[in-house]
């Protein structure tokens, strides 16, 4: 026998062959465990859906027991046996299960303190139309509403005040003003950098280069922020002269700042996983460099860079301290160079002073539920356009 | 014979052989791999470089097209004339040269786009955007590498899409659509089925007739099939060059004569 050493842990026959003579019992649990955490991963995910989507969830159905008007219409205490239980929770913004726990007595006392507060209101905001909307309907958290003392409908974010106003399109804006400008600054640069380090730079350089623009990404989102606000703010507008100093304009390009690695990172990984040999026929046709690059290793590329745009969409949009710093104002503008209020700052600057469970907390968190869904459709939409184009480069039509 | 002088040199037939090369060395980082070559490749003939792996057949192959330029840490010395001219002259474009010394690699390479696009991508390269012209030399092309037939329906589909030897035959014709003077194949076939290379051998020997065709082979029968003239090298020398069937029934050296007997290799 040449297998000398082996042949001694064989059993005689071929009995042996048969699972389980020597189940590699290590691998298997590996194999369980890894598959473990993977799954814990999605179901992370999951359950951050959830628990956003619970908080969100009066909102999104319109429930009765979230109203945010300001003056809302009083009925007297002694009419409490005309009404009916679905109308006294609506009456007093309560589930049916805060209602089965009160006697009636305890409900005259509320409906009385209701009309207390009422008389308390100053006769202004007695009168005015507005204070009675109740701004957490969709009509108002999307259509634009001509308040009183404004001469045409406008879009308004502005949960302070007696009126509170949820328009969330300004921060819809605010979020896409800055995201956009952030990608339309990052992506022709990491790009071109990608193209230079991975197909034209020498082994030497572009050993220097990666882990120098890659170092951006380790920048603290804060200290990116901090630094748009005092030195680029001030930069920027010497050199475009516009009025605002804090704008959106701003905000994305320091955006941009931070999104530019990640671009470049995986960018520059899909051009240099283009095969050599293509770039070496482009080259033997009497390409230049660049000719190859552009023209050949570019377009074969094209579904990794896409990925990279897609996931640096994704951080520009994430993306909250950099924003929060640079600017904040919610106006409703699609100029670049107005301010902008994107959705996660107003997370961010505004869920600490929500009074959880109140109409303000559920916007939020309505908020949060949007910014999810433009994520996973990005990323969605993103990953059907790489698929489709990675087999059309494959030639499987 | 006296012609006028032609602005483009190699449009005159020219006296003499086409590739030259004098005492040529090479060496990558400090190993040399070309050990002063010295060899005169004739026109309009197919002249095969046989040798074991490591020889330097393929090393002296892309000197012709200077390919090596891409690879870091290569030095080159002694003379290099295509045309008469030394191509590592300082004053040459490599550019213009790669136009005018085509190149088929191992393994068929054709980019991930139409197949359209992979023959008209040279063309494009120098300009040429004219569809109807373009068209023609697309066919004229596939043609000439007969993969036409097979591929006229669909011009527009991946050249991904094609078996190995189609894609072969593709490289082959996106060499020859912009019209070089030599074609330089790195084992054209070595990937391919026995059918596929048939198909490319016939190709080469009706390729000859226009072009001058260099090729490096580890097939022995490939080299005595297809080609005029065969170099044999070993260890980065130029052991023995002549006439084909001098080489496979005479060598006049031992050492050639073991390689093509199989006695090593």
């Amino acid at each position: 026998m040449t297998h000398g050493r082996n042949s001694s842990r064989r059993t005689a026959g071929w009995g042996g062959i048969y699972r389980g003579h020597r189940a590699r019992v290590g691998e298997r649990l590996a194999e369980m465990g890894i598959f473990v955490v993977s799954l814990s991963a999605i179901a992370l995910i999951f359950l951050i859906f959830l628990f956003v989507g619970r908080e969100a969830w009066p909102i999104l159905i319109q429930s009765d027991s979230v109203n945010s008007a300001a003056v809302q219409d009083v009925i007297p205490a002694v009419d409490l046996p005309k009404l009916s239980p679905e109308q006294i929770r609506a009456y007093l913004g309560i589930d049916a299960a805060q209602l089965d726990r009160m006697d009636s007595e305890t409900i005259r006392e509320l409906m009385l303190v209701r009309e207390e507060a009422f008389a308390s209101l100053p006769q202004s905001l007695q009168r005015d139309p507005d204070a009675r909307l109740n701004t957490v309907r969709w009509r108002s958290l999307i259509l634009p509403h001509q308040w009183a003392g404004y001469s045409r409908p406008e879009f308004i974010w502005q949960p302070i005040g007696e009126i509170h106003k949820y328009n969330i399109v300004p921060l819809l804006v605010g979020s896409l003003k800055t995201s956009l400008i952030g990608l339309a600054f990052a992506v022709p640069f990491a790009l071109g950098a990608a193209i230079y380090v991975s197909q034209i730079a020498r082994p030497r350089l572009r050993e220097w280069l990666k882990p120098a623009v890659e170092l951006l990404s380790g920048i603290p989102s804060v200290v990116m922020g901090s630094f748009a606000l005092i030195v680029m703010a001030t930069v920027l507008q010497r050199f475009f002269g516009y009025e605002t100093r804090l704008n959106a304009f701003v905000a994305g390009i320091a955006l941009g700042m931070a999104v530019i690695p990640i671009v470049f990172s995986i960018a520059e990984d899909a051009l240099t996983s283009v095969p050599r040999s293509f770039i070496q026929a482009a080259l033997a046709l009497g390409a230049s460099e660049w000719q190859a690059a552009w023209q050949i290793a570019l377009p074969a590329a094209l579904p990794g860079v896409f990925a990279g745009v897609v996931l640096g969409f994704g951080r520009a949009v994430g993306e909250t301290m950099i924003v929060l710093l640079v600017c904040s104002a919610s106006v409703m503008s699609w100029n670049i160079f107005d301010s902008a209020r994107s959705i996660t700052t107003t997370i961010a600057a505004e869920m600490a002073e929500a009074v959880a469970g109140n109409h303000h907390y559920r916007v939020l968190f309505l908020l949060g539920t949007i910014l999810f869904a433009v994520t996973f459709v990005t990323n969605l939409l993103g990953d059907i356009f790489i698929h489709r184009l990675k087999r059309r480069l494959e030639g499987k039509q | 014979m006296s012609s006028p002088p032609s602005p483009y040199p190699s449009a005159v037939p020219l006296p003499g052989p086409i590739i030259e090369t004098r005492n040529l060395q090479l060496w990558y980082g400090t190993t040399p791999a070309l050990r002063g070559v010295s060899l005169s490749i004739q026109e309009k003939v197919v002249t095969a470089l046989i040798g074991p792996s490591g020889c330097g057949k393929s090393t002296l192959l892309r000197c012709f097209n200077r390919m090596n330029d891409l690879i870091d840490r290569v030095r080159i010395d002694g003379e290099c004339l295509i045309g008469g001219e030394n191509i590592y002259a300082p004053e040459i474009d490599v550019i213009e040269l790669r136009k005018r010394v085509g190149m088929v690699f191992q393994r068929s390479n054709p980019f991930p786009k139409s197949i359209f696009e992979n023959v008209a991508y040279g063309c494009r390269l120098q300009g040429l955007k004219d569809r109807h012209e373009l068209h023609s030399i697309v066919e004229r092309s596939l043609r000439g590498a007969g993969l036409w037939d097979e591929v006229k329906d669909r011009l527009h589909e991946s050249a991904l899409s094609l078996s190995g030897g189609q894609q072969q035959r593709l490289c082959i014709a996106r060499a020859i659509a912009i019209q070089p003077e030599i074609i330089l194949m790195d084992e054209p076939a070595s990937a391919l089925d026995p059918m596929a290379t048939a198909r490319v051998e016939e190709l080469i020997l009706e390729l000859k007739r226009d072009y001058s065709i260099v090729i490096v082979t580890h097939n022995m029968q490939q080299a005595s099939r297809i080609s005029d003239y065969t170099a044999f090298f070993y260890l980065g020398e130029l052991i023995e060059y002549n006439e084909t069937n001098r080489i496979f029934t005479n060598p006049e050296k031992k050492r050639t004569e073991d390689y093509v007997t199989g006695r090593f290799g």
